[in-house]
């Protein structure tokens, strides 16, 4: 299993750079994985994260539509905060697993 | 161009002529597909894909149920040809298509075509199906970015590392 150093802390990952365990999340990590996507952390962003480890942690699937329906953001928003693959890059920042999802 | 670099999709455009539920279906979630991955996307409907995008049709499509073999019972029985030509059928079998998308998330095709709008894809209908169809600008859906010929659309199609897909 392959690991990577986030401000410090070393956590295990997969080859695509997904946690493997979603426990060795902190905020400072984030952050760090953040800069390295190319994103500054806003309190938007943390609030994206919660809902998306709380989501992942009650065992929802992920998909855009959900992001959605959130409640924090509407799909727009979500696109906006993570620009490129908004899904793949927030739930790595989030520290869970990449999304199966086709949608 | 060198043999061994990877050239990364960078650019798709869709083209749908069928306007049957599982053929919008398909080309929606290829080019959502697409702007969920960062893929820039445009999606072309002509000829009978423009139910897609007519505002008082494109969220009753239907599957067709005669001349499909792929088409079973619930329970995966055969689905005989016969029963495809009874009224209600084709309704009913649409009608569950699309209850089965909806547990899967699947989202009805305004919603569907407003995901992939909000991402920054682009849904285009095309002049001439429009003018043969006698549709206006007026019937067509909020998510429809504008009304093209097949040679504009091919110019907003250039580019390395661009795909054209006929669904």
């Amino acid at each position: 299993m392959a690991q990577k150093q986030f401000s410090g802390v070393t956590v295990d990952v997969n080859d695509e750079g997904y946690f493997t365990n979603s426990s060795q999340w902190t905020i400072d990590i984030a952050k760090a994985i953040a800069i390295e996507e190319g994103i500054q952390l806003s309190d938007k962003h943390i609030d994206v994260l919660s809902f998306i480890r709380k989501s992942v942690a009650g065992g929802a699937a992920l998909t855009i539509r959900s992001m959605g329906k959130s409640g924090i953001v509407d799909v727009k928003e979500f696109y906006g905060l993570f620009p490129g693959a908004p899904l793949k890059k927030a739930t790595k920042i989030a520290g869970v697993p990449k999304p199966t999802s086709c949608i | 161009m060198d043999e061994n670099k990877q050239y990364p999709l960078k650019k798709v455009c869709l083209i749908c002529a069928k306007g049957s539920l599982e053929d919008v279906y398909a080309a929606l979630v290829m080019t959502n597909g697409a702007v969920m991955e960062g893929i820039e996307a445009k999606l072309f409907f002509t000829f009978f894909g423009l139910d897609a995008i007519t505002k008082n049709r494109m969220n009753s499509l239907k599957t067709g149920t005669l001349g499909n073999p792929a088409m079973r019972m619930p329970g995966g029985l055969p689905f005989p040809s016969l029963m495809g030509v009874l009224p209600g059928v084709e309704a009913g079998v649409s009608a569950m298509m699309r209850n089965q998308m909806e547990k899967l998330d699947i989202p009805p095709v305004d919603e569907f075509m407003e995901l992939i709008t909000a991402g920054g894809g682009e849904i285009y209908a095309c002049k001439l199906a429009m003018d043969m169809f006698k549709l206006t600008k007026e019937d067509l859906s909020k998510h429809v970015s504008g009304v093209l010929t097949i040679g504009d659309f091919y110019e907003k199609c250039g580019g390395l590392g661009t795909q054209i897909i006929f669904t």
